[in-house]
């Protein structure tokens, strides 16, 4: 056990550096902070004359560069003592990320409501669910109370859609 | 005499009993839930607030806060799982305790340590609050600018993860909170043309995505996992011999929860950690830590939940969160158009009051809950993930479209769910990011308004002595991981 241990982390030293997680994380970070950095170039600027204390882009632009500085820190620092990132991601999670997706699709395109059916028997479904009244349960039973409560307590209107113009028309 | 009064007032409310019970039933479930506990629950069920009036939505949150807090400790006993982080200590002497066949009396001790904790720290917070408000009104915007810093860097020592990642991740936070119009300039920062974005991004898609979305991310990479639970016959009160043993451990591990939950930012977690090790240090048994001991129990259990009072005090005094559930109470307070700091102390003592009372109350009701309905709550840990986190996701989903009835908080709250996941996969914790979001605009507001009345000069800041002490506090919060770590190998190499 301790041998296959030992294997995977010396597998995991020898990759080149761009493919380790420590290097991968800290350049996603500096490179979306060098993006909003030059975004921060494009605010308005305030008229000398109007301005009081600082540029409305000074303070963002302090931040990224602290995050960046901060990023940088964090890289070295791996570099002594790399991470200890938890094994690979199971297939569950992608069908999850994926069951996001469908989400944004449906409600986007069809009904809100359906698409918080979907997703939840989509969900549990992969995630090892198979009897049916659960399924019905997560999927419209639960969704449908949920619905009722926000509709009629909480007086909230949902965005209109194929299942939700029946319950309003 | 009169405070004393205000605080007895939610006892002659049967709206805020009511308020009280569901708010403690349903804090004891989430906090038996692995991966719901008080944090996320309130973030759930922060939404539903805005039905209510302030106090009653304050009261709500804060129960969940308190009977979250203990009910961790019925899973971290039972199936050796912490149903919230600041139970992880629990788990190390309350679950050997548990295989002994002691699980009764594991869940008894908890229950006292625990309850005992929490009104030991709420008679702190009656004290101290008001105390620390009253110091408040010496403030000003510098001094404030100075606090959010040192709220800040406080981060860096909180529990878990490294303390730059903790620092980039509440510097994320205050990014996060200049998107939007500039408060004082009216100029649009990051809203790349989205009308939405104007109004900045609320505190609630980014509070649930972080807390509840990424968690059910986490949850599915999780599916294989097995709990094993150890039978329960009834929770059994401690003993006379047991409540010798233990009173010192109680008693002290509350002064410490207390202290640790008014330091800005730390929380039950770091508290109960510490209580756990002072336990064992003043033990005369430290031997039988790890192995089922009773003051590892009530060292653990009352620490963390006397950090709920404490973690109350500069939260309700200073508007600076003292932990991760404190940041979603003090969005409740924001919300709900409390403006908390030392003029709520002035203006309006009921309210505060009517809390603290109610805190009271919750530590007592839990009790009796946990007493009498241990055996049940431990049965809610059977209700498998694939059951429960649709539902979740229908819940969090409707909660957060309803608050400005927009789409797009949506799919903020998606983003969020899936950044928090990554974050907390890659060991960045999320609690600094909600905290950063919360003292965002308290930062860039002081710090812009202070270099208007100090001309620009940077260094007038050091000539405000409560600014100045600020700094060296901050100072001292960055550099306490570091010396600790050098602590830790010098210990190592001896």
């Amino acid at each position: 056990m301790n041998n296959v241990q030992n294997k995977k982390r010396a597998n995991k030293i020898s990759l080149p550096f761009f493919l380790k997680d420590e290097f991968k994380v800290s350049f996603i970070i500096v490179f979306i902070s060098i993006i909003l950095l030059i975004t921060t170039f494009t605010f308005d600027i305030v008229p000398p004359i109007l301005n009081r204390g600082i540029q409305p882009a000074t303070f963002p632009k302090a931040l990224l560069v602290l995050i960046i500085c901060l990023t940088l820190g964090i890289y070295y620092l791996s570099l002594k003592k790399p991470w200890k990132v938890e094994k690979k991601l199971p297939k569950s999670f992608y069908l999850t990320l994926l069951s996001f997706v469908l989400f944004i699709t449906i409600s986007k395109t069809l009904d809100f409501f359906l698409a918080i059916s979907v997703l939840s028997i989509f969900v549990s479904y992969h995630w090892g669910e198979k009897r049916i009244f659960y399924l019905l349960l997560v999927s419209i039973i639960f969704p449908l109370i949920v619905f009722i409560f926000f509709e009629t307590i909480l007086g909230l209107r949902f965005p209109p859609g194929i299942i939700t113009n029946i319950y309003y028309y | 005499m009169e405070n004393l009064f205000l605080m007895m007032a939610p006892l002659f409310s049967a709206k805020l009993l009511l308020v009280l019970f569901f708010g403690t039933l349903f804090g004891l479930i989430l906090g038996v839930l692995p991966g719901l506990g008080p944090t996320t629950g309130g973030a759930l069920i922060l939404p539903f607030t805005m039905t209510l009036d302030p106090l009653s939505a304050i009261v709500l949150l804060t129960s969940i806060y308190c009977a979250g807090t203990y009910g961790g400790a019925i899973t971290a006993i039972l199936i050796n799982t912490p149903g919230t982080p600041a139970a992880a200590a629990t788990c190390l002497d309350g679950y050997p305790l548990a295989q002994k066949g002691e699980a009764g009396r594991a869940l008894g001790v908890a229950t006292v340590s625990s309850a005992v904790g929490g009104i030991f720290s709420v008679i702190i917070l009656v004290f101290f609050a008001p105390l620390l408000a009253k110091l408040a009104y010496e403030f000003g915007q510098p001094e404030y600018f100075a606090l959010a810093i040192f709220g800040l860097t406080m981060l860096a020592s909180i529990g878990d993860g490294s303390p730059i990642k903790n620092l980039i991740a509440g510097t994320f936070g205050i990014l996060i909170s200049t998107i939007g119009k500039d408060f004082m300039t009216s100029i649009d920062r990051f809203t790349y043309g989205i009308n939405e974005l104007s109004e900045g991004i609320g505190f609630i898609p980014v509070v649930v995505g972080l807390f509840a979305i990424s968690e059910m991310l986490t949850q599915s990479t999780m599916l294989d996992q097995v709990f094993k639970r150890v039978a329960l016959k009834a929770v059994k009160l401690p003993s006379l011999k047991d409540y010798k043993l233990i009173w010192k451990t109680i008693l002290r591990s509350s002064g410490i929860g207390s202290f640790i939950g008014v330091l800005p930012a730390e929380g039950g977690t770091v508290a109960s950690l510490i209580g756990y090790s002072e336990a064992k240090r003043w033990s005369k048994k430290p031997e039988e830590f790890g192995k089922g001991s009773i003051e590892g129990i009530a060292g653990a259990e009352a620490a963390n939940n006397a950090a709920t009072g404490g973690a109350m005090v500069p939260t309700l005094a200073l508007g600076i969160p003292g932990s991760a559930t404190t940041a979603v109470i003090l969005t409740g307070l924001i919300i709900h158009g409390v403006r908390p700091g030392p003029d709520l102390f002035r203006e309006q003592p009921e309210f505060l009051y009517g809390i603290f009372g109610s805190m009271l109350i919750a530590n007592i009701l839990f009790f009796i809950f946990g007493f009498f309905g241990a055996k049940l709550f431990a049965r809610i840990t059977l209700v498998p993930n694939k059951i429960l986190w649709p539902m979740i996701f229908a819940v969090s989903v409707c909660g957060t479209y309803s608050l400005s009835q927009s789409i797009i908080d949506v799919w903020i709250m998606l983003f969020f769910g899936i950044v928090g996941f990554f974050m907390r996969r890659f060991g960045f914790s999320v609690v600094p990011v909600i905290i950063g979001l919360i003292l965002g605009e308290l930062v860039e507001g002081t710090l812009r308004q202070s270099l208007v009345i100090f001309d620009g000069n940077w260094f007038m800041f050091l000539t405000r002595p409560i600014a100045l002490t600020f700094f060296i506090l901050s100072l001292i919060a960055l550099a306490f991981p570091l010396l600790r770590r050098k602590k830790l190998k010098l210990k190592i190499k001896k």
